[in-house]
């Protein structure tokens, strides 16, 4: 399938190996990225603190840039903070004709308008509900069979349940479970998994920030995981970039490698690591690393 | 409705399994669950099944209750991890979201426990709440008979008031649950109550306080829970953005916690680059226009205690050099057309804000 693909700032800033590896997990999935290289950062809320109006039209330039990509089935973006930044902005543009209309009236120099009904998911939100977790259980080589992945989800991709669409039938703050059960692994279920990650205060309250990280990470570790999956480059950033000075704040030693989510589903579709980026990474996800040397070794 | 007319959801009365969180610190015993069989139809409260339980089983179960229809605040507990006002929660709902088929009942969080499902609202959402000052200082001279202010700038403030302090929010702030001395969701959402108000005298006086306090409205970390919880539909955390808004925009408050900077640092950031500078982002905040500029000396420390998280992303290769310090930039007519929005929203002589609460959908 074809998408407009947004990838965000961070995946092309801080953190790279997420972009990186999503480009090489999509086409063994058939999906045909076509990045909006013009787009503009989603604001990550903060623009949207300073004034609502600005980041509803930034948003829908970005909307409209990608309303333009011929043949594209939807938009896809890799980060939850640009899901709920953007879905924000979106249910007031389609919410009201009026408003849209004023909005647009910005936009219309550039040639761009936005249509109401833009289709923004997720890669995990896309994983589950266009591919389908048994088109991807299929293509497996590398199933990730006694690895324990726990989930972090970020704020942005769970709350609020109604704007993100998430229901019984959408259970969308589940799907990273059935996610790591579909690639083969066990899911760690921890107290911190859809909670905060602290990165949002982190210049403001570097404590309450880390402490959040610290507290999160430790209790994955008392779970005993081996590894963290994130859709969110955000969270990567306090969880993985400050993890060891999460360390310090909370006390306790950390080891807890985390993972962007298309690493994740690149190690079951049997990409190397290195190429995943793994080895970019603050904490070496030495234990990700062994298993699938472990793995490799026992298919040879 | 009566039920002559609609064939009745659940007229039969059914058996539901409800674990209850006993607690009492005077004991000295550890907390435990407790588990009772009670039998009501499905569209029947929470609240009444523990209530049955109570009457039937054990008189000694300490819940709080007065009003039964969402009313007076006061049976917030937490459904299967999640708040709810027991009233307000049906058991044919409430058995959908419980893991093992059986409704679990908890105090609710962030409160400490007074007895089983009660707990100290006094101690915690209630000293926060007056800690806005959640009255109105008068502007003088006093009219003699009562204010006229236009429909629209109280209809601004509605949403707040729709607050039946139920302290729902409060039990779910991941921000108090790290740092409990932060003011919080709903004293907040109470402080804009009478910022938004046009009567009141105080709004300076009010934003200073909220925005110098480490606690106060920086200390927020936008995770949605409270707007999650909240039964009401108050929007905690949407008010605390516009307490931000206007402390920063209208008041010129640049507070101490580096909060006002932040959010002038990254949307100035996005003007000039179009994309998130992270590296760029950390200098700006702390007060200074870029790394080769200055910044405000009282954050240098700060500052400099970020440094290794960067420099470690770049000897990891996560990061070029180059690109730590130069960022990344979308296209020039991008970028211009980027600029154009600014200027164009920017330049408005009034911040334009639509509240789906307020103006509902019309579509
Ligand atoms: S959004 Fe802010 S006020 Fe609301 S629960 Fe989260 S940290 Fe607390
Ligand atoms: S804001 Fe909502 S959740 Fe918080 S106390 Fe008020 S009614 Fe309860
Ligand atoms: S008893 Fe009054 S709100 Fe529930």
């Amino acid at each position: 399938m074809k998408v407009a693909y947004w990838p965000g700032c961070v995946s092309r800033g801080f953190t790279p190996e997420l972009h990186g590896s999503m480009a090489k997990v999509a086409p063994l999935l058939d999906i045909e990225l076509v990045e909006l290289d013009r787009g503009n950062c989603c604001g990550a809320g903060v623009i949207a603190e300073h004034n609502q109006e600005l980041a509803d039209t930034l948003n829908a330039r970005t909307f409209a840039l990608a309303q333009q990509v011929e043949g594209a089935e939807l938009m896809m973006n890799i980060c939850s903070t640009c899901q709920g930044a953007q879905t924000e902005c979106q249910e007031r543009l389609d919410a009201n004709a009026q408003y849209r209309a004023h909005v647009n009236e910005t936009l219309s120099s550039d040639g761009l308008t936005y249509e109401k009904g833009l289709t923004n998911k997720n890669f995990l939100w896309l994983l589950v509900e266009e591919i389908g977790l048994d088109t991807l259980a299929s293509k497996v080589r590398r199933p990730l069979t006694n690895l324990k992945v726990g989930p972090f989800y970020g704020c942005y991709i769970v709350r609020p349940r109604n704007r993100l669409g998430i229901d019984d039938e959408h259970p969308r703050d589940h799907y990273m479970e059935r996610l790591i059960e579909a690639l083969g692994g066990t899911v760690i279920e921890y107290a911190g998994m859809r909670k905060c990650c602290g990165f949002p205060i982190i210049t403001m309250n570097k404590d309450a920030s880390l402490k959040q990280a610290g507290t999160h990470l430790g209790d994955a570790m008392d779970a005993e995981a081996d590894c963290l999956v994130t859709p969110c480059p955000l969270c990567h950033l306090n969880l993985d970039l400050q993890q060891p000075l999460a360390a310090k704040v909370v006390a306790r030693k950390l080891e807890m490698p985390v993972l962007h989510l298309p690493q994740l589903v690149g190690l079951a579709l049997g990409l190397d690591p290195k190429d995943l980026g793994l080895s970019r990474h603050v904490v070496k996800p030495t234990s990700v690393i062994d298993w699938s040397t472990s793995v490799v070794a026992s298919a040879a | 409705m009566s039920s002559t007319t609609t064939a009745p959801r659940s007229s039969v009365p059914q058996a539901f399994k409800l674990r209850v969180r006993r607690y009492d610190p005077e004991s000295g015993q550890a907390a435990y669950w407790d588990e009772h069989e009670i039998e009501l139809e499905g569209h029947r409260s929470v609240l009444e099944g523990i209530l049955q339980a109570k009457n039937r089983f054990d008189g000694s179960i300490g819940i709080r209750c007065s009003c039964r229809q969402a009313i007076c605040g006061s049976c917030g507990v937490r459904i299967n991890g999640e708040p709810a006002l027991a009233c307000h929660t049906h058991l044919d709902e409430a058995i959908k979201s419980a893991k093992d088929g059986v409704i679990e009942i908890e105090p609710m969080g962030n409160m400490p426990v007074i007895k089983d499902l009660i707990v100290d609202m006094d101690a915690v959402h209630w000293k926060k709440v007056r800690r806005v000052t959640p009255w109105l200082i008068a502007k003088q001279p006093v009219p003699e008979r009562e204010y006229i202010v236009d429909r629209e700038s109280m209809v601004d403030v509605t949403q707040t008031m729709a607050c039946i302090q139920c302290g729902a929010c409060v039990s779910d702030c991941l921000a108090m649950e790290v740092d409990p001395g932060f003011i919080g969701p709903a004293a907040l959402a109470k402080a804009y109550r009478f910022v938004g108000d046009p009567r009141d005298d105080a709004r300076h006086v009010r934003l200073n306080d909220l925005s110098q306090d480490p606690q106060g409205i920086y200390d927020c970390t936008h995770c949605f829970k409270c707007v999650e919880a909240c039964p009401k539909d108050v929007n905690p955390m949407g008010q605390i953005m516009r307490l931000r808004r206007i402390a920063g925009s209208d008041e010129q408050i640049v507070d101490v916690n580096n909060g006002h900077r932040h959010e002038e640092a990254f949307t100035t950031l996005i003007r000039d680059y179009g994309l998130l500078h992270e590296a760029e982002l950390l200098p700006r905040s702390y007060g200074g226009d870029s790394w080769f500029g200055k910044f405000h000396p009282a954050a240098g420390k700060e500052l400099l205690s970020s440094l290794p998280a960067i420099v470690k992303a770049v000897v990891k290769g996560k990061v070029s050099p180059t690109k730590a310090i130069f960022g990344h930039k979308i296209a020039k007519r991008d970028l211009d057309s980027v600029k154009r929005i600014y200027e164009r929203v920017e330049g408005k002589p009034q911040r334009y804000e639509l509240n789906l609460y307020i103006v509902g959908e019309d579509e």
